[in-house]
């Protein structure tokens, strides 16, 4: 596992057709701490996600995390320095099994090589099944193991929800980026996520920021929370200083101030 | 169903995990190591020629059902693999050397068309691959000076470290020992970080990529593999021609090439080879049709590529899974029977996302 770093965001922006959906955003994530982002719909959420993971291109501002500047990295490049994440919309691979979407988790850490592969070399072998082992361990910590060898595509939405987050945890993160871990879940399997998270941050030592829309999951484990509203920072606190907060009620009740 | 009790990782990494599943492959393959005792000569080429192009669809099949690229240029790589090796061995390189060059050519060649594809995507890939075959296939008919042009290349006769292999049978381990290599080879490919990272572009470049993996570098890979396992069909390919000429290659192979495939089932090894055995039989089926079917229809030029096509879009729409998930349903109405329920195989959609939305 890479070293626990700070990830610093500074004067973050980004435009969309002549609209800022990010717009001069700067936070600090500590290491270890659960962070937690909130806003309502097209807040910019999102957004951040994918410009710390490279996937958008910011117009302004910096992304550092540790001693890397993640701006001049390519997004696959990413997980090397130690951030993994998950997606809103679910983004398994959907035509193939749990176990191999877990082992394309372990990418970062494997050598791959067309040709070796191709002859399965005793070398290849042998980190393969190191790799299964880390993956054995994650199934085990979710509580999927029933579903290992099924197809994404046959799998319920709460196992879905459940196999991304154990395929991010498969790169061994150091910071681990959740997209709404908890939408779309009963109460019953929110409170679960609830417990892996605070399990992931305790056992595995990995700092999380999430993006959740359950104030009850975030006021119970999130350490410290950052609102956003039309793509700015409005306030960041802990989750009651951030409750509490005027401007906070206001963009949530649509009531412009 | 079966239920497996797997009780070391190994057994998973085997491909082979059911005994009914070894006891299967093992007869196939001993059929095939037997078949020269019991084949004619005329069979036993058209099963060597088959097998050849289950290499072709293997070739193929990694690319387009693995990876999720579209090619309609693969039958370049047939012609780019046949004339290298031909024109090699014609100057006295042995076959054993002109294999690996050639397979390297190929593989470096799909590299290359990877590396200008690999922004591309869909429509705009299946126009470019077709581009680059009549790019191929006009190079061979203008280069005439080494390739013989339109007038056609002969091919010399198969020799292997300096014997030479006269008989039809020595032609036919020839091709199966090279299927041996490619099926066993394309396996591994997928229970090893290479096969799964072409697995995982095909079904979403974004997690793909925030997973660590290059994608364009997966592309680039995927059309070189692919070119050069579709490259050695080309020599094999060569032999059972014993006459090359630029025409071979054109868009109806490739065609054939894809209806393989799509016909086969595609994300499978097992589907490419199905999809050989039945390309092996089409052209006995269009002679029975052109005899059957009145003059007027049955005579015309565009027959063949018309059921071709034909073919395509009933199985895209009927079959999307081709012969290969056929046979899985077959085979698991009877590990089950009777409980076999047609609902087996409808897709689970227990969840519709807008319903969970609170
Ligand atoms: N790829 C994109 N192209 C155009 N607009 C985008 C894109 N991604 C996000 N946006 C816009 O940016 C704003 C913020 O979106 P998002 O970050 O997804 O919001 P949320 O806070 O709900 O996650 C929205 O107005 C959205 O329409
Ligand atoms: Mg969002």
């Amino acid at each position: 596992m890479s070293a626990a770093a700070t990830l610093s965001v500074r004067n973050l922006s980004i435009m969309f057709g002549g609209v800022h959906a990010v717009e001069d955003v700067s936070f600090d994530v500590n290491p270890g701490e659960i962070f937690a982002i909130i806003g309502p719909n097209g807040a910019g959420k999102s957004t951040i996600f994918n410009l710390i993971s490279r996937l958008y291109e910011p117009s302004n501002g910096s992304i550092h995390y540790g001693e890397h500047d993640l701006l001049k990295l390519p997004a696959h490049k990413i997980v090397k320095t130690g951030i993994a994440r998950t997606f809103q919309n679910i983004e398994l691979f959907e035509q193939a099994t749990v176990l191999q979407n877990l082992l394309v988790g372990r990418h970062s850490h494997s050598s791959g090589n067309p040709l070796t592969d191709f002859a399965f070399l005793p070398g290849v072998k042998r980190s393969e099944l190191e790799h299964r082992r880390k993956v054995e361990d994650i199934i085990d910590l979710l509580e999927i193991a029933q579903y290992r060898d099924e197809r994404i595509s046959d799998l319920s939405y709460g196992a879905r929800k459940n196999v991304e987050l154990a395929r991010a945890l498969c790169a061994e993160p150091s910071l681990l980026l959740l997209d709404e871990p908890a939408s779309g879940l009963n109460n019953e399997e929110t409170d679960d996520v609830g417990f892996w998270l605070e399990d992931i941050k305790h056992d595995l030592g990995v700092t999380l920021v999430m993006v959740e829309h359950d104030m009850n999951l975030v006021g119970s484990i999130a350490d410290r929370v950052m609102a956003i509203n039309d793509g700015r920072l409005i306030t960041i606190g802990t989750p009651e200083e951030v409750r509490e907060n005027a401007e906070v009620q206001q963009a949530y009740l649509g009531v412009s101030p | 169903m079966q239920v497996l009790f797997k009780t070391r990782y190994e057994d998973d990494i085997h491909f082979l995990a059911k005994t009914g599943e070894k006891i299967r492959v093992g007869l196939v393959v001993l059929l095939l190591i037997a078949a020269p005792l019991f084949l004619q000569n005329y069979y036993l080429a058209e099963l060597g020629l088959m097998l050849v192009y289950a290499i072709a669809g293997i070739g193929l099949m990694i690319l387009t059902g693995h990876t999720g690229q579209v090619s309609f240029g693969h039958a370049a790589f047939l012609a780019i693999g046949a004339y290298c090796h031909s024109i090699l061995i014609s100057h006295g390189v042995p076959f054993s050397v002109s294999v690996v060059l050639t397979v390297t050519l190929s593989g470096v060649i799909g590299m290359l068309l990877g590396r200008s594809a690999s922004k591309m995507h869909g429509f705009y890939l299946a126009i470019a691959t077709l581009a680059f075959l009549i790019l191929v296939e006009t190079f061979l008919g203008e280069w005439e000076a080494v390739t013989g042009g339109h007038a056609g290349f002969k091919v010399p006769a198969l020799k292997l470290f300096g014997i030479p292999l006269k008989a039809m049978w020595q032609q036919y381990y020839l091709d199966l020992f090279f299927v041996f290599v490619v099926v066993l080879g394309a396996a591994n490919l997928f229970r090893t970080p290479t096969g799964r990272s072409f697995l995982a572009v095909r079904d979403s470049e974004l997690s793909a990529r925030s997973l660590g993996v290059s994608v364009e570098w997966v592309k680039i890979q995927s059309f070189g593999v692919s070119a050069a396992i579709t490259g050695l069909a080309g020599v094999l390919l060569a032999h059972h021609l014993s006459y090359l000429s630029p025409e071979v290659f054109g868009v109806l192979e490739s065609l054939k090439l894809m209806l393989m495939i799509v016909v086969g089932g595609l994300g499978s090894i097992l589907g490419a080879i199905f999809g050989a055995i039945l390309i092996s039989l089409l052209p006995i089926a269009i002679s029975f049709l052109r005899d059957v079917l009145p003059p007027a229809v049955g005579q015309q030029a565009g027959l063949e590529p018309l059921l071709f096509g034909l073919i395509i879009v009933v199985f895209i729409v009927f079959e999307p899974q081709g012969i290969y998930g056929r046979w899985m349903k077959i085979r698991f109405f009877f590990e089950t029977f009777p409980y076999y329920r047609k609902s087996s195989f409808v897709r689970q959609k227990s969840y519709l996302k807008t319903e969970r939305m609170r």
